[in-house]
This record gives C-alpha cells, sequence and structure tokens, in this order.
C-alpha cells in the first residue's frame, strides 16, 4: 500500500477582502438632498460590515467583497463604458412607453410624454429632481425606507447619485407605462440608485424598472433603494427586473407602504449578479390594502441570490399574497426567507407566502425558510415551501415522445414557473423570463 | 413486413432478471395481445421496448423497421414510429397538452428537417380539435396540464390522443384497460381501432380478457416468468378467461423446476 503523502494547510486568505469601503464625506453629491444625505452618512458610518453572525445574513456572506476597490464614477464616465443593448430599450409592457429613464455611470437620459407632464406627473432622475422637484422629493425622500434600516440603505441614501422620482397626483390614471433602466457597465464601479415612487390616492400606473450590466472580468457593486407609497383607492403595478453581469454584488432595500383599498401587483425577476441581497418588504398599512408579490429567479455557474421578504399586516381586512419561484444550476444557490407579521387588531387579514424551487444539479442549493408572526386572532395565514429535483419520470415520458432530453427539461421547467407566468399581465416580461430559462438552461 | 422483431430479449431491473429470454414478432397490420398474471414482466417488456433508462437489457435483440432499437434514445424511438400508451402516465404540471403536443410533433419535424420552422398553430388546433372530437373529449382539454389532477379516464383517453397526433407505427398499450369504466373503456377502444389499420402494429399488454371483447387481436400469447410460453389466436383469451392461469403455471412452472 502506498504511504498518503502528508498535506498541511495553512490559512492565508482569511482576510482577503477589506472589511471597509474606503468612501468619505466628500463622496457625498451636492444638490438639493444635503441635509438627508448628511443624516444617512452619519447613520452609514455607524454600520460595521454586515457578518454571518446577522441573523438577516446568515446565509450571505460577504468576506470577499473587495469593499475598499469600488469608486464612485465620475460625471460622463458612461462615455467611455459600453453602451446600453438596444433590447433593454423596448417596451415590455405594451406598445409604447408613457415615458422612459436611463440611468448610467455619471449620467442619465429622460423622455417623458408632455401630456403626462401636463397633468402632473413628475417621472425624472434624481439629480434633476433635486434641482427642479426639491420641495417634493424632499417630502418624500426617506419616508419608506430609512437610512437606519441597514448599512447598504444608509450607503444608498447618501451617495446615490442615480435614481428615479416618480410622482402620480391625485386621480391620475397613466396609461401608458413608465420605464427606467439603471444600466451599470465597467468595473471597481459602486452603482448607486434610489428609487421613489409614489402614487397619489386614487391614481394609477404601470411602471418597470430594470437593473443591468454586461459581464466583466473583475468586481462592480450595486447598492439600491426603492421606496414605494401606493395611496387610498390607488393601483400600482411594478416590474423590477435584475440582470446584472456576474462581477456584481448587488444590495437593495425596498419596501412599499400600501394604504387604505390601494393595491400593488409587485413583479420581481432576477437572473443576474455575483451575490444579490435583497430585503423586500410589504406594508399593508390601511384597511382593505392588497398586495401581490411574485418572484422569479434563475442562477447558475457560483451565483448566490438571497431574497429576504416581509408581508406585514399593519391593518384590518388585508391581503398578501406572495409566490417566489426559482431554478437553480451549477453550483449556485438560492435563499428565500420570508416573514409573514400580523399586527395586533389586523383582523380578518389574509396572507399567503409560497417558496417553490427546483435544483437541477447535485451541486446547486436552494434554502427556503417561511416564517409566520401572527398577533391578532382572526386571519388565515397560509405559507409553503419546497425544493425539489428534476426528476427521472417525467423526462422519460417527455422523451417517450420523440422530445430530445434538452426540450424535455426545458418543458419541464416552463411548467415548473408557468404558476409565476400566469400572475404575470405582461407579454414582454413573460417572454423575457421565458428568454431567460433559455438562456439559462443552454448556457 | 416485418416491423418488430424480439430475439430472445434478456433485461435487469437493479440486478434482478425480469426477462428470460422473450422473442416475439410483430408485422404490419397485426394486433398482439400479451396476456399474463401480475409480476410475470409484461410492464417490464412495454418499458425496455421504449428505452427506460433503468431497465438494463443483459442480452438478446429488438430490431424495428432495420434498426437497432437499443441503440436508440426513447425520443429517438419514438420517433422511428414506436408509441407506448403509459399503464401509469406521469404528470407534467404547468405544461398544457395543447404545449406538449406541439412540442412533440415539432420534434418530429425538425428531426425530419432542421430549418422547419415548426407545424403552423392553426393547422395544429384544427389537427388536435379532430382527433379530440374523434376520443369524445371537451376542446377545454387541450388547456389543461397534462395528467395533472386527470382521472384515471382522462388520462388513458390522453394517451390515446397522443397516439392520434402522432401517428405510430408500433403501438404498444400497458394495461390501457386499467382503471376505466365500460364506458371509457369503448371510447378508448374504438380510438385505437380508428387508427389500426394495415400500417399500424399493435402490442396490447394486458391483465383481463375485458378490453380483447374491444380490440380484437390476430395473436394472443401469454406470458410466465418473463418468457412467452403460450401463443395462439383470439380464442385462446378465452380459454384464460374460463380457465385462469393457474393451468398455465402448472403445465410450465413445473417443467421448469423439473
Amino acid at each position: 500500500m502506498q504511504e498518503k503523502p502528508k498535506v498541511s494547510v495553512t490559512r492565508t486568505r482569511r482576510d482577503s477582502a477589506s472589511k471597509e469601503f474606503s468612501f468619505t464625506a466628500e463622496s457625498i453629491p451636492d444638490g438639493g438632498l444635503k441635509d438627508i444625505r448628511a443624516r444617512a452618512w452619519d447613520a452609514f458610518i455607524k454600520f460595521s460590515m454586515p457578518i454571518t453572525t446577522d441573523e438577516a445574513w446568515r446565509r450571505t456572506d460577504l468576506r470577499f467583497l473587495p469593499a475598499a476597490d469600488f469608486k464612485i464614477p465620475k460625471d460622463g464616465e458612461f462615455e467611455d463604458l459600453p453602451g446600453v443593448p438596444e433590447n433593454l430599450l423596448r417596451p415590455l409592457t405594451g406598445e409604447q412607453h408613457g415615458g422612459q429613464i436611463t440611468l448610467l455611470p455619471g449620467g442619465s437620459r429622460v423622455e417623458l410624454d408632455p401630456a403626462l407632464v401636463s397633468k402632473g406627473v413628475v417621472f425624472t432622475d434624481i439629480r434633476t429632481a433635486e434641482r427642479e422637484h426639491s420641495d417634493l422629493l424632499n417630502r418624500l425622500i426617506c419616508q419608506v425606507v430609512k437610512p437606519e434600516d441597514g448599512k447598504f440603505a444608509a450607503l444608498a441614501s447618501a451617495l446615490a447619485g442615480n435614481g428615479v422620482l416618480l410622482y402620480v397626483p391625485k386621480n391620475v390614471i397613466v396609461e401608458t407605462p413608465l420605464h427606467s433602466i439603471l444600466w451599470g457597465p465597467g468595473v471597481d464601479l459602486a452603482h448607486f440608485s434610489h428609487l421613489i415612487v409614489y402614487v397619489e390616492d386614487g391614481a394609477s400606473v404601470t411602471y418597470v424598472h430594470e437593473a443591468a450590466s454586461p459581464n466583466e472580468t473583475g468586481h462592480a457593486m450595486h447598492a439600491g433603494i426603492v421606496e414605494i407609497h401606493v395611496g387610498k383607492d390607488s393601483s400600482l403595478r411594478f416590474v423590477e427586473l435584475q440582470s446584472w453581469g456576474r462581477h456584481v454584488w448587488n444590495f437593495s432595500h425596498e419596501r412599499a407602504h400600501v394604504e387604505r383599498g390601494g393595491n400593488l401587483d409587485w413583479i420581481f425577476g432576477a437572473v443576474g449578479s455575483r451575490l444579490t441581497k435583497n430585503f423586500s418588504d410589504l406594508d399593508l398599512a390601511g384597511e382593505g390594502a392588497q398586495g401581490r408579490m411574485s418572484g422569479f429567479y434563475f442562477t447558475d455557474g457560483t451565483q448566490h441570490l438571497d431574497h429576504d421578504t416581509q408581508q406585514n399586516h399593519l391593518a384590518p381586512h388585508t391581503t398578501s399574497d406572495l409566490l417566489f419561484k426559482g431554478a437553480l444550476k451549477g453550483k449556485s444557490r438560492s435563499v428565500w426567507q420570508g416573514m409573514i407579521y400580523v399586527a395586533p387588531g389586523a383582523q380578518k387579514t389574509d396572507g399567503y407566502q409560497a417558496n417553490r424551487n427546483l435544483v437541477l444539479d447535485d451541486q446547486s442549493r436552494a434554502d427556503s425558510i417561511p416564517g409566520l408572526e401572527i398577533l391578532a386572532d382572526d386571519v388565515r395565514c397560509t405559507h409553503g415551501a419546497t425544493v425539489g429535483k428534476l426528476e427521472k419520470e417525467p423526462l422519460f415520458y417527455l422523451k417517450s415522445r420523440g422530445i430530445p432530453q434538452a426540450d424535455a427539461e426545458r418543458l419541464v421547467v416552463e411548467g415548473f414557473f408557468d404558476p409565476i407566468m400566469q400572475r404575470i399581465p405582461f407579454e414582454g416580461v413573460r417572454e423575457r423570463f421565458q428568454q431567460a430559462i433559455q438562456d439559462k438552461l443552454t448556457g | 413486413m416485418s416491423q418488430l422483431e424480439i430475439k430472445n430479449l434478456h433485461v435487469s431491473i437493479e440486478n434482478k432478471e425480469i426477462l428470460k429470454g422473450l422473442s416475439l414478432t410483430i408485422n404490419q397490420g397485426e394486433i398482439h395481445a400479451i396476456m399474463g398474471p401480475n409480476g410475470t414482466g409484461k410492464s417490464t417488456l412495454a418499458y425496455t421496448l421504449m428505452g427506460h433508462p433503468n431497465y438494463k437489457v443483459t442480452e438478446g435483440e429488438i430490431i424495428f423497421k432495420d434498426q437497432n432499437v437499443l441503440e436508440l434514445e426513447p425520443d429517438e424511438r419514438s420517433r422511428a414510429g414506436i408509441f407506448l400508451a403509459f399503464q401509469y402516465p406521469v404528470a407534467i404540471p404547468g405544461v398544457t397538452v395543447a404545449n406538449f403536443l406541439r412540442t412533440a410533433l415539432n420534434a418530429r419535424r425538425r428531426a425530419a428537417n432542421p430549418e422547419d420552422k415548426g407545424m403552423p398553430i392553426l393547422e395544429f388546433r384544427k389537427m388536435l380539435k379532430e382527433k379530440m372530437d374523434m376520443l369524445k373529449m371537451d376542446h377545454a382539454f387541450a388547456g389543461r396540464y397534462l395528467n395533472d389532477g386527470f382521472s384515471g379516464g382522462e388520462k388513458k383517453r390522453a394517451e390515446i390522443l397522443q397516439m392520434a397526433a402522432l401517428k405510430p407505427e408500433m403501438a404498444i398499450l400497458d394495461e390501457t384497460d386499467s382503471g376505466l369504466d365500460i364506458d371509457a373503456l369503448r371510447i378508448v377502444s374504438e380510438g385505437v381501432n380508428a387508427l389500426s389499420g394495415p400500417d399500424l402494429g399493435v402490442l396490447v399488454i394486458t391483465h383481463y380478457q375485458r378490453l380483447l371483447n374491444y380490440i380484437k387481436p390476430n395473436f394472443v400469447h401469454i406470458m410466465l416468468d418473463g418468457r412467452i410460453v403460450e401463443s395462439g389466436g383470439a380464442d385462446l383469451a378465452l380459454h384464460l378467461e374460463e380457465q385462469g392461469y393457474d393451468w398455465v403455471r402448472e403445465k410450465y412452472e413445473e417443467t421448469a423446476e423439473a
């Protein structure tokens, strides 16, 4: 018998990543949000980098985040970087946009239908809003997501030079969908975004936001905030898509506040990034408020996507309905951690949450952690979480009808996602997800 | 012309031999029935003909239209013209009957011509409605998820619908009568009979003679312990109905032990 070679292991890379960002108070952009940014900066410097002993970060490890390397893009930096692919500018809902905003490293472009301007609709980038709608912006910003909510919320609140202010006045029905793209090419860059969506009482709008970048060698990061206010008896359909390149560390804090009789249809699609940690909270704050959250994700390679959702029933007769479905390939990992909270007195609420995962490779892993915290006694809350594999028998059955292996797999995966597709009222978004399934399966 | 030739077939599942030298030839236009007690290897034969990965052929040959079937993947066997109506059809949640059948038909077209753009949707719908009418199926059926929440009768009807759409040259019906009431049995049988003709070979696998009142076989084979032990005409099935399988067991198990 051969003697086993001796192997000694020394840990040399334990602290290969820097512990802190290299941003300073000088990084804070000038403009109409000075006071709020200063407050956010104060919050930011008090937070240390999240570690896996923090409950919310237990399954998402930032030790290899090269925090110190990231720089804020200079004004006009996008001019030296790859431009937005044409297909990302096409409408995903309906025939044409009522408005489109392109957010770029160190710049932006805004278009809005004059008919909407004359109705008082504001749809512009954050730097323009700071100049032209300073009072409105200062009134609305950091009301739903607070800088104190977390390190990345504080960071984005302090430093975001990119962002969108969407304001729909009372009883205004916006028929054509609005669209924004955050395009983040480049390496060693920190992209920050702050989206504020404020739908006044009785108003209605559909808004699609997409964050994307090419794949690059190296690292980049994005920290974003999404603040949503859905007023009394108003309605918002909000679609957000994430197709960051494989080098991007992506963090976001998102919260929607829905008032009495308001209705939010919130759709998530996530296929990109190296690592994502997303907090999405739904606050049903007024009686009869309704919110539906539908999530589609597909990971491959070594991607790590962590979605943390909260459905907070804060008033009676509120309804929430969450379905997140994901497929995983390669050595990728997904985490979904969800909580339904029912406040004392929030009677007759109906809360539902389900997370379904389809693990396509032995080395991929999905964690699914549902949770309920119910402090009222007359409620209906149900939840479910499953992690399944691609089974042999359905594939054999499909193949026995002449369908080749690859098509059979695609059919089963598409079938798995069908319940999510059924919840998406936009053909363009469904097609995008279909394409993502195709690309991921063949990639 | 000899369509399907099975020669001295030995098949194991998890190292246990189930088929122990089975031989059978089915020509175009012929209907064969295989009968036999439970656990004798009837379904193993069906799955092996279709190429289920759990069934290992250790010896013997399967030839279909001069091709060595054992070298073909299940989807290639299907495209070559072999069809298996499953005893237990598998549910495919989220995939509608129509979407599934269209994918299956287009896979055939694409295999024949890689440039093929697929069957036009109107042509497909018309074809599907005709086949559903033949099987007295509600058109809404096309929009349901395949075998998902189907009753036993619906599943078997869906199998025959697939057979009608895919137009095989060799159809294997594995216990298609199980779980069917008399009306469903008649509809399913009428469907099979409507598809039968000089170009189609049929292998009916059944435990009971009942189905053979509706689908008239030219040949009946009795299977026991992994082999065909008796072959005859339609009257052999009637004989089994009256006498049961005991006489077969006595006749062949004794000789096997001797």
